[in-house]
């Protein structure tokens, strides 16, 4: 594992490389681009970098006049504040319009743990879920967001793309076992499968998809082979992968940095419920607002640590146990 | 300046007042949809639609076209009607108002009739999304200006001034704004709901040139139109101060014609009144 970079400074710099190749592309901020590092973009394209000021919908709204007029705008500001403050400009002008707006929502889920409940974003997902024409991609590390955002650029329509602030790990590559699995393009829409196993399968999306193979590594030494499936596009969500999953393991764990209400949990639940019930096991925040801290000991107190879903797996085998004896 | 000839201000006027009737006319028929704050802005469509605007119905999406935004979408109806005359739409589509299957839905959709630029009903988003267009026109060094049609009580929406300041920071020039100030709103007069006055200082103060007109003079609209064109290195907005309901005794200045259908009734008097107008206009 290589020296870590946050995952926002990652952003910054594929926003440059970007915007070195494609003129089209127009950056603009609420007045956070020195938290996001779209402030890397502003040093290098300052012409095609806007400050709207501390005004949300605003930044929305600016952004979809320039889609409107053929251009790619990145607006960049906090997920909560895109969900929730410029909810209604994200909806009408954005996704009503199908506007070719990308909203890159930095500090997603409690990645700005310092700053407390008030800068967290943990019902983003199930916001910008329910909006028609939404695309939401979350990449699970610095190497997936400089991969996500030349794709966001080059999907025709409204993009969501969910930013943890800090650094994290990467996800194992080229030399891991499973590098087979991730060395193709980033291509939004698709569920990756990131380990085999047959018994039950962890779906994870954002942050999460680490500590699911971490938790897949821990299951495998009591002799429990987990399947690990990321979860990288959200919406449109590539629904035929969780069924095979749901019908060749059994049972499902998921984990999101996020509510249980409406994010991955709730999308693969709906998903299963139609098509092929089996049990699901969600980990995410218990529908309750979070908390101050760092942000490791933070996500530990949510629930949201590796040993949170071995235990989940562990409910989800049990009830797949009693769930085949009632069938 | 241009020099309006008497001919020009005069057909602009009548067409006005036949456009009220249209307005009615679909209102009524579809038993729904904004009457009042289409009245006050009869003159001003007109003058754009009918003088001001580059626009080809030909081919809508003309790159570079004048965009004309409805920032106040609830006035729709009207722009129906204009984009009717302007030949976007077809005569017959202005009776399917608000019906299933039709290109004319309750609120300005983009993606649904040609000639509307914006989506638009919740209030507030046409000045910041007409200065992100005005951006990457500016980007894309085109010169085709924007119009944006602005409710007085639209002004008590925060977002009207997060788009204001982003426009006097940008230095938008190509950006007119015209503020319907018809002085009601849904429940009552704007000084009741929600005090706007000093508007003029208040869009001064906050960085636009004021251009202050009676929006239901059409030398006035055309003259306020041309000054707008000639001012550099800020957006101007021309307070044009309107009637609600304009052209109807007892519509006028009543906040229930906000978004009332008229009754058989009131819709024979009204029509009626507004027909009678009409033919002084052909004298």
């Amino acid at each position: 594992m290589g020296k870590l970079i946050p995952m926002r400074q990652a952003y910054g710099e594929a926003l440059v490389e970007l915007g070195a190749v494609n003129s089209d592309v127009i950056v603009l901020s609420a007045d956070v681009s020195s938290s996001d590092f779209s402030s890397l973009f502003e040093a290098r394209f300052p012409d095609r970098f806007f400050n709207v000021g501390i005004a949300e919908p605003c930044l929305v709204d600016v952004a979809a006049g320039l889609a409107r007029a053929g251009k790619i705008p990145f607006a960049n500001t906090f997920a909560f504040l895109f969900a929730l403050r410029a909810a209604e400009q994200v909806r009408t002008s954005v996704c009503f319009s199908n506007a070719n707006v990308k909203l890159a929502a930095t500090y997603a889920g409690v990645s700005d743990s310092f700053d407390g409940p008030t800068h967290h974003a943990i019902t983003d997902l199930a916001v910008m879920r329910a909006l028609p024409n939404m695309t939401i991609v979350v990449p699970a590390d610095a190497r997936e967001v400089r991969q996500a955002v030349p794709a966001a650029a080059a999907w025709q329509g409204p993009v969501y793309l969910r930013l943890c602030r800090n650094e994290m790990p990467d996800l194992p590559g080229a030399e891991h076992p499973s590098a087979s699995l991730r060395t193709g393009p980033f291509e939004i829409g698709r569920v990756v499968e990131l380990r085999a196993g047959g018994d039950l399968t962890l779906i994870g999306i954002g942050i999460m998809v680490g500590r699911c193979l971490d938790a897949a590594d821990v299951l495998a030494r009591e002799g429990i082979q987990a399947r690990v499936l990321q979860v990288h596009t959200l919406k449109p969500l590539h629904t035929l992968a969780i069924i095979s999953a749901a019908r060749e393991t059994g049972a499902i764990v998921t984990a999101e940095e996020h509510s249980i209400i409406g994010g991955l949990g709730g999308a693969v639940l709906e998903t299963l419920a139609e098509a092929h019930p089996v049990p699901v096991v969600r980990v995410g925040i218990r529908d309750r607002f979070a908390e101050t801290g760092p942000y490791l000991a933070l996500l530990e107190r949510m629930g949201l640590g590796v040993t949170n879903i071995v235990a989940a797996a562990r409910r989800a085998l049990e009830a797949k146990r009693s769930f085949q004896i009632t069938l | 300046m241009h020099d309006h000839s008497p001919e020009l201000i005069s057909r602009i006027g009548r067409t006005a007042q036949e456009w009220r009737i249209q307005v009615l006319d679909m209102v009524y028929r579809a038993q729904s949809g904004h009457i009042g704050g289409s009245f006050s802005a009869a003159e001003i469509i007109a003058a754009l639609y009918l003088h001001q605007l580059r626009i080809d119905p030909a081919n809508p999406r003309w790159a570079d076209r004048d965009r004309f935004l409805l920032s106040k979408g609830h006035a729709v109806p009207m722009l129906y009607v204009a984009l009717a005359a302007s030949g976007f739409l077809r005569g017959d589509e202005l009776q399917q108002l608000r019906q299933l299957d039709s290109r004319l839905p309750g609120h300005p959709e983009p993606h649904t009739t040609p000639g509307v630029e914006i989506a638009a009903g919740p209030l507030g988003h046409g000045l910041a999304l007409a200065a992100g267009m005005a951006v990457g026109a500016r980007l894309d060094k085109k010169n085709h200006r924007f119009y944006v049609l602005v409710g007085d009580g639209e002004t008590n929406a925060g977002i009207v001034w997060e788009g204001a300041m982003f426009a006097a920071k940008y230095h938008l020039d190509h950006i007119t704004a015209i503020l319907d100030c018809n002085g009601v709103q849904q429940t009552g007069t704007t000084a009741d709901v929600m005090p706007s006055e000093p508007l003029a200082d208040k869009w001064r103060a906050f960085g636009w040139q004021v251009i202050e007109i009676h929006g239901h003079n059409v030398h006035q609209i055309l003259e306020g139109l041309d000054a707008a064109a000639e001012i550099h290195s800020r957006p101007t907005i021309i307070l044009a101060r309107t009637t609600k309901g304009k052209g109807v005794s007892f519509m006028e200045n009543d906040f229930v014609w906000h978004g009332k259908p008229p009754t058989e009734t009131e819709y024979r008097a009204a029509r009626t009144e507004l027909e009678k107008e009409l033919v002084q206009w052909a004298n």
